[in-house]
């Protein structure tokens, strides 16, 4: 699998390099700004770009606005943000590119190697990787919203789960139940929450955070 | 004269002549109301001119010219309190005054006076009354005002009044003759209906233009002199000044003690846990793993406190997005339903917007904490040098200004920049917050 990365302090993107050639993932470029990652993106092609928020020249959000118009150039183009901080605002923004292929995640995440080259291998693949904090925030966002004050709190925790981009094999083992259950659970959470159940993990994925984030 | 041309001289003639009417009706209302205020103002006239009769009485006894004056009973024993009454009196005239002029005659009038003393006592207030300048101008608007609003807002009210006597009231049967003698003008028969028409319509046709002369004699001898403005200015300055330089100081420590004992103490327990991993290695691989995973545990925890500390100084979405798209971000974050609205065309310098980002803050989780759930509407206008926000819910309300230590900080954030807070919540709700901020944008 193909990658590229920007990132713009050279001792994460060394980092990441490694962490992700460990993984069996082949980095073709690692760059340090918006600009070059949109002469990377368009030169190589690659399955997955993985770009830091803040990059220079001006250390704001340019590297989100470089990820999307890489993806304004290369339509459906994987796309992983890491960032410090989390804002459900740049999430909002993200999802709102394109379907699927597309990630938010904290640097921190890159602390657990594999639950992090899982989450690039989702992203890659058109699947949603969620940091957890978003997820948390949108759930706390909706704590008002009848339907979800209404859930178990395993059902709570399956939709947080469902909401990151969590298969439901995933989920499974994350909860230490059977996929039969989990699937049990997703059929009654989507049930109360109105919402058309689908088979199709990624647009499930959408469904459950365009719910969270009316 | 009937047909086509009526609609359209009936138009006119709303358009012209009603609105005319208008004017001049409420200023000969106005002006009857000043002339209403001169009478109360012939009351501190009097008590000035009794204190100078005592002061040149008791002057005169002192140099042995006279025993006993014949203005009051006891010389030199004029009561205090008189006087304190008196300007009191005085001060609570002028300021009526101040804001009718501001609604009345369109020159809104600014109090010039010195904050009060913070300690009572009697002599204190009168040495605060005494020593303001802004009071003697107040005694020499007071004198200017007997004769010329006289003559600015008493004639006009006259003229309408002899013109009733003259015009209205003989022809409702009230024959002149059985009337007091009133005044000068002694027409009679028909031509005096005539002169008493046209009293009453000059009358009123003048109020209203000298009403504004009046307003502008009245801002001229009450309203803040440059040197009161600046001495008003620069007690607010000393007092925000420190205010700033305290919350700075407070936030310092805040932040230190925070990373002293967050972050800083984690890399130390990390420190001691990789060491430990070092000497376990060989000898137990089972125990460093596990030793390992508390390491890692820790750098993770260290991390989340450090995003929480830089949250709390400066929200990257501030830097990355400006004001209001920060505030969108934390509508975001919000329980609550939050709609926010935005007319700005620039962005507020970096200071005030991250002022105005904690006040929008904590006003939000103030409404989150004591509200019911609930809508909240924040909306952003600049116009004429001022940004201006208000920030609504429609929870329970009941939210106190003087009480709310939260409003209080908020409330000194802005004094930084001039800016300013108030707060309407009534019992039952809906509360309103506008914050007002003087400012530039780029």
């Amino acid at each position: 699998m193909r990658v590229v990365i920007a990132e713009d302090l050279f001792l994460l993107r060394d980092g990441l390099t490694r962490l992700l050639e460990a993984h069996g993932f082949e980095v073709t470029a690692a760059v340090e700004t918006g600009e070059d990652l949109l002469s990377a993106v368009l030169a190589d092609k690659p399955d997955v770009a993985i770009v830091d928020v803040r990059l220079p020249p001006t250390f704001t959000d340019e590297g989100l606005r470089a990820a999307l118009a890489a993806r304004r150039e290369l339509p459906d183009l994987p796309v992983l943000v890491l960032s410090q901080y989390v804002e459900q605002l740049y999430a909002r923004e993200l999802l709102a590119a394109g379907s699927g292929g597309v990630g938010y995640l904290l640097k921190d995440r890159v602390l657990d190697g594999t639950q992090f080259a899982d989450a690039v291998r989702r992203v890659a693949s058109g699947g949603t990787a969620m940091d957890p904090e978003v997820v948390a925030r949108l759930l706390a966002s909706n704590a008002a919203d009848g339907a979800v004050a209404a859930l178990s709190p395993r059902e709570r925790e399956v939709l947080g789960l469902m909401a990151e981009g969590r298969s439901n094999s995933a989920i499974a083992q994350q909860l230490v139940i059977t996929e039969r259950a989990v699937a049990k659970h997703t059929a009654s959470i989507f049930m109360r929450l109105g919402l058309q159940p689908s088979d199709d993990d990624n647009r499930r994925v959408l469904a459950v955070i365009a719910y969270l984030d009316r | 004269m009937s047909g086509a041309a009526s609609p359209t001289t009936a138009r006119t003639s709303r358009r012209g002549l009603w609105p005319l009417a208008h004017r001049s009706l409420l200023g000969g209302w106005h002006s009857l109301a000043f002339s209403a205020l001169l009478l109360l103002g012939l009351g501190p006239l009097l008590a000035v001119l009794i204190v100078i009769l005592e002061a040149w009485d008791t002057i005169m006894t002192l140099a042995g010219q006279r025993v006993g004056g014949p203005y009051l009973t006891s010389a030199g024993a004029t009561p205090v309190v008189l006087i304190l009454a008196t300007l009191l009196y005085l001060r609570w005239l002028a300021n009526l005054t101040r804001s009718l002029a501001g609604r009345w005659c369109g020159t809104p009038i600014l109090q010039p006076y010195r904050p009060a003393p913070q300690q009572p006592g009697i002599w204190r207030r009168l040495r605060w009354l005494a020593t303001d300048p802004a009071t003697w101008r107040d005694l020499l608007w007071l004198t200017v005002n007997a004769l010329a609003g006289t003559l600015l807002v008493v004639v006009p009210v006259a003229m309408v009044v002899y013109g009733i006597v003259f015009a209205i009231l003989p022809a409702i049967g009230v024959p002149a003759a059985r009337l007091p003698y009133v005044g000068i003008i002694t027409a009679k028969g028909p031509g005096a209906g005539l002169v008493g028409v046209a009293l009453i319509v000059a009358g009123l046709w003048l109020a209203p233009r000298l009403l504004s002369s009046y307003g502008a004699l009245i801002s001229l001898l009450l309203g803040p002199t440059r040197r009161s403005k600046l001495s008003v200015q620069v007690e607010r300055l000393v007092r925000t000044r420190s205010d700033t330089i305290d919350a700075g100081a407070a936030e310092l420590r805040r932040i230190e003690r925070d990373l002293h004992d967050g972050a800083q103490a984690r890399l130390v327990a990390m420190g001691m846990t990789l060491d430990a991993i070092d000497r376990q290695l060989d000898a137990d691989p089972a125990v460093a793993r596990a030793l390992l995973a508390e390491a890692k545990d820790s750098s993770v925890k260290a991390l989340s406190e450090l995003r929480d500390l830089v949250r709390g100084i400066h929200p990257p979405v501030l830097a990355d997005r400006g004001l209001v798209e920060a505030v969108r971000a934390l509508a975001l974050d919000s329980p609550l339903r939050v709609h926010v609205a935005s007319e700005l065309q620039g962005r507020p310098p970096a200071p005030v917007e991250s002022a105005v980002y904690f006040a929008i803050s904590e006003l939000l989780a103030n409404a989150a904490k004591h509200a019911a759930p609930c809508d909240a509407w924040i909306d952003f206008r600049y116009s004429a040098g001022m940004l201006r926000i208000s920030v609504a819910d429609d929870g329970g309300g009941g939210v106190d200004q003087q009480h709310g230590t939260g409003l209080r900080g908020i409330e000194k954030r802005l004094g930084a920049f001039d800016g300013v807070l108030a707060v309407s919540s009534p019992p039952g709700g809906p509360t309103l917050v506008n914050l007002e901020i003087p400012c530039e944008l780029s």
